[in-house]
């Protein structure tokens, strides 16, 4: 492998910041009318809530169909893969489990324990690998499991007037209620469990700084150097400033 | 409006005595008086291509309200033949799912109990001349009252059939006779005024008996009532129960809980009471958004009244909900009286004791009671022997989510203690109207009015009579309100909200799943606990990190 160095590099695309923050926004509007019309509070009138939840619901849907179709044709979507760029390295199906299973133990030890005696991050993000594993486990979940369970299961319910003349509809919509609130649970505990982490950086506005302006401090190789210097020389930032 | 409507029900109080305050006795048993009549303009100008008043055969004059009848059906030679199919003249009804034999003729309800035997009095609102007994000629024509229904004038009114005891005798006095060329010639379509003489004034008073229809409705405001409203559409009754032939749509025997129909072909109104026949299938406004959908996603399961008659009973006329027949007879030298205990909300006092009846309770602007309904009422009648260790249903109904023919229904739930025979275990007819010792308004005996009552009618009566808890169901299909005061969602949409009871489905914002939301909610706080926990950790162990400085990059 060539020589490492630190850079500041664009690494978050425009259109994945704008997917992230509107993204989040959407799942805030969803939880807070979601659980609203659960009953868990009543800070919105049950009308309100149910139009601004269908609303936002039929918004993140049309946000992932561009976002899924966006994170096809960039080949973004191999950063949710977790094992990606161990097979890339080793061939094994043992080894990469065990790779994998070791790298996830190093970050979550890191969280556990490291950090608090103010060791470095095991991970060290690198264009090609912007996730540490258990970041790639968690979004994966998150795309697989918890995503998937309240969209397919939020459409379904958004369209129970197309289906409730069935024969078994008040069984299937308890079936359905169940599994779109255990998702939304799953869902808030992931967003709370998420938002804290993004403080744990070197400072704690860090990484929702590099959200923002999708710059980040990561290891180039001199050939993926030489690659953004020629094709992507905006995504290159000012060496000179401390960090970014 | 017909003087009739005054005779029989507005009044409260005895001839000639000034408005009392409430909770005042006064002496006797009747409940009757003349009231002056209302400045309604009752002669509408007709479109009719007919002018009544100068056929000869309605010149007069005329002896009687069988004579009219004569001169209407010489001309119109279909109408007595159709009249005498509908239920307004028949009183009976076999029920085409259940096979009961229904109608006034043989029911018994949980107001008076029964008009069986006491026709002399509750034929008042039999559209038929002379009809004193079970005995009386159905299959006459000229017993026919057309004028009841199709008179403008506002002056006809009707008196009972036969007499009561002398304490009911005033209301036969002070009534200007009738001026039947007057009635006959000024006939026109019906118009609430004409319904509401006897459908306001059901069970024996304003708004007694349904709830939803009473005299608020003659001249009601929008609030009350947005299709009637006199400032609005002013829509007559039957433009929504659609007449032809003489026979009107709407039935509360079987109803049309669910109508699948909608409107009928442009120009041609389905002959159906249904809030669908005029407002189609999908009536919310479903171009403006989502909402109107949603709403619309509501229409085959929630009946248009659940939602449009958030409550009955307004316009400020109260409805009974609880009559305790126990306390009657009591008397005050001698005497039956009543006692003014309710003041509703147009300041008229309701009677809240009465010799003749017992106890009562009012209600007004009244919330419904709710339930799955599929449109088929089925009745204890007479000879349906029941258990008395509970309360007795009147009338009953299936329904339930999982039924594609049931919707969710407002009622007024009417609550009764009245006789029954404690060893047949069944209703009773009562012996109510009448000069005999049998009639228990003036004599005031139960044992002797049910048993007269019960062998007028052949049927059989063990001697031993008691009092049973009853109720009857009323579905709530008037007093629309204008669509801005429709429930809002979260009525019903919340835990305790008005479908609380209603079971077999799940409605958001009304359930859950109690063990998930703990497992759910135990999570989060988990979550929430770990990060203070780890927060509070790299506080404390921040110190340390000088320690190692360098270490950190």
């Amino acid at each position: 492998m060539s020589k490492s160095k630190k850079s500041c590099v664009t690494i978050y695309t425009r259109y994945e910041r704008f997917w992230h923050w509107s993204q989040a926004a959407l799942i805030f509007a969803l939880a807070f009318s979601g659980f609203n019309i659960h009953g868990s509070f009543s800070l919105l009138d049950f009308q309100t809530a149910v139009m601004v939840h269908t609303i936002s619901a039929i918004l993140l849907i049309v946000l992932w169909i561009f976002t899924t179709f966006w994170n096809f044709t960039t080949g973004n979507w191999k950063q949710f893969l977790p094992f990606l760029d161990i097979r890339a390295a080793k061939g094994d199906k043992i080894d990469t489990l065990l790779i994998f299973f070791l790298r996830l133990y190093a970050v979550a030890r890191y969280y556990a324990w490291g950090i608090l005696k103010g060791e470095d991050h095991p991970f060290h993000k690198t264009l090609r690998r912007k996730q540490n594993a258990l970041q790639a486990l968690s979004y994966l979940t998150f795309m697989v499991v918890i995503g998937p369970a309240l969209w397919a299961s939020g459409i379904v319910y958004l369209l129970y007037d197309l289906w409730n003349t069935s024969a078994n509809s008040g069984t299937i919509l308890m079936l359905v209620a169940f599994v779109h609130t255990a998702a939304a649970f799953l869902m808030v505990a992931f967003v709370i469990v998420h938002v804290y982490m993004t403080t744990t950086g070197s400072t704690p506005l860090h990484y929702i700084k590099g959200m923002i302006t999708g710059v980040e401090e990561i290891e180039l190789t001199e050939v993926e150097r030489a690659y953004l210097e020629q094709d992507h020389p905006e995504r290159l930032q000012n060496d000179k400033s401390p960090s970014c | 409006m017909p003087r009739f409507l005054f005779v029989i029900i507005t009044a409260l109080i005895f001839t000639g005595t000034p408005a009392f305050a409430t909770g005042e006795e006064t002496g006797g048993i009747s409940e009757y008086k003349n009231v002056k009549p209302t400045d309604e303009k009752t002669v509408v100008s007709s479109k009719s291509t007919a002018d009544h008043t100068k056929f000869k055969e309605l010149q007069g004059p005329f002896a009687d309200g069988p004579a009219v009848t004569k001169a209407c059906l010489s001309c119109h030679n279909k109408a007595g033949k159709q009249f005498m199919h509908s239920l307004h003249w028949t009183w009976q009804y076999k029920h085409p799912k259940t096979g009961q034999i229904l109608g006034k003729k043989t029911l018994v309800n949980n107001f008076c109990t029964n008009a069986r035997g006491n026709e002399g009095m509750c034929s008042q609102c039999h559209a038929a001349y002379n009809h004193k007994g079970p005995d009386f000629d159905y299959t006459n024509p000229d017993n026919i009252d057309c004028v009841v229904c199709h008179d403008q004038t506002g002056t006809y009114y009707r008196t009972p059939a036969t007499r009561g005891h002398k304490a009911c005798s005033v209301m036969f006095e002070g009534q200007k006779p009738i001026q039947w060329t007057k009635v006959a010639q000024n006939v026109g379509k019906p118009k609430r005024a004409n319904c509401g003489t006897c459908h306001f004034y059901g069970g024996g008073g304003d708004n007694v008996k349904h709830g939803d229809l009473s005299s608020a409705l003659t001249t009601p405001d929008k609030s009350v009532d947005i299709h009637m409203a006199k400032d609005g559409l002013n829509m007559a009754c039957q433009d929504c129960h659609v007449t032809s032939e003489h026979i009107t749509a709407g039935s509360r025997y079987q109803m049309l809980a669910k109508d699948l129909k909608g409107v009928g072909k442009p120009g041609k109104r389905r002959q159906a009471a249904s809030c669908e026949s005029c407002h189609g299938l999908s009536p919310h406004d479903k171009v403006s958004g989502l909402k109107g959908i949603k709403l619309n996603g509501h229409v085959d399961k929630v009946a248009c009244e659940t939602c449009h008659i958030p409550e009955f009973a307004k316009g400020g006329v109260a409805t009974k909900v609880d009559w305790d027949w126990r306390t009657a007879g009591k008397l005050k030298n001698g005497e039956g009286y009543n006692i003014k205990g309710y003041t509703q909300g147009n300041g008229e006092h309701r009677k809240t004791y009465k010799s003749i009846k017992g106890n009562f309770k009012y209600d007004e602007n009244v919330k419904p009671v709710y339930a799955w309904f599929d449109g088929t009422m089925r009745y204890t009648t007479i000879d349906t022997k029941f258990d008395d260790s509970k309360p007795v249903y009147i009338n009953s109904f299936s329904g339930s989510y999982n039924d594609p023919k049931s919707r969710i229904w407002p009622f007024k739930k009417m609550h009764t203690i009245q006789p029954y025979d404690k060893g047949n275990k069944t209703l009773v007819y009562m012996q109510l109207w009448g000069k005999n010792d049998a009639a228990f308004w003036g004599n005031y005996n139960f044992q002797k009015a049910i048993e007269y009552g019960m062998k007028s009618a052949g049927k059989p009566y063990s001697g031993k009579y008691d009092f049973i808890d009853t109720y009857s169901w009323w579905p709530i299909t008037h007093m629309v309100a204008p669509a801005k005061e429709a429930l809002a969602c979260a009525e019903c949409h919340k835990k305790n909200g008005r479908l609380a009871k209603l079971s077999g489905f799940y409605m958001p914002g009304r359930d859950n799943f109690w063990w998930l939301d703990l497992v759910g909610y135990l999570m989060l706080a988990g979550s929430v606990l770990l990060v203070i926990a780890h927060t509070l950790a790299r506080i404390f162990m921040k110190p340390k990190l000088s320690d190692h400085e360098g270490d950190a990059s």
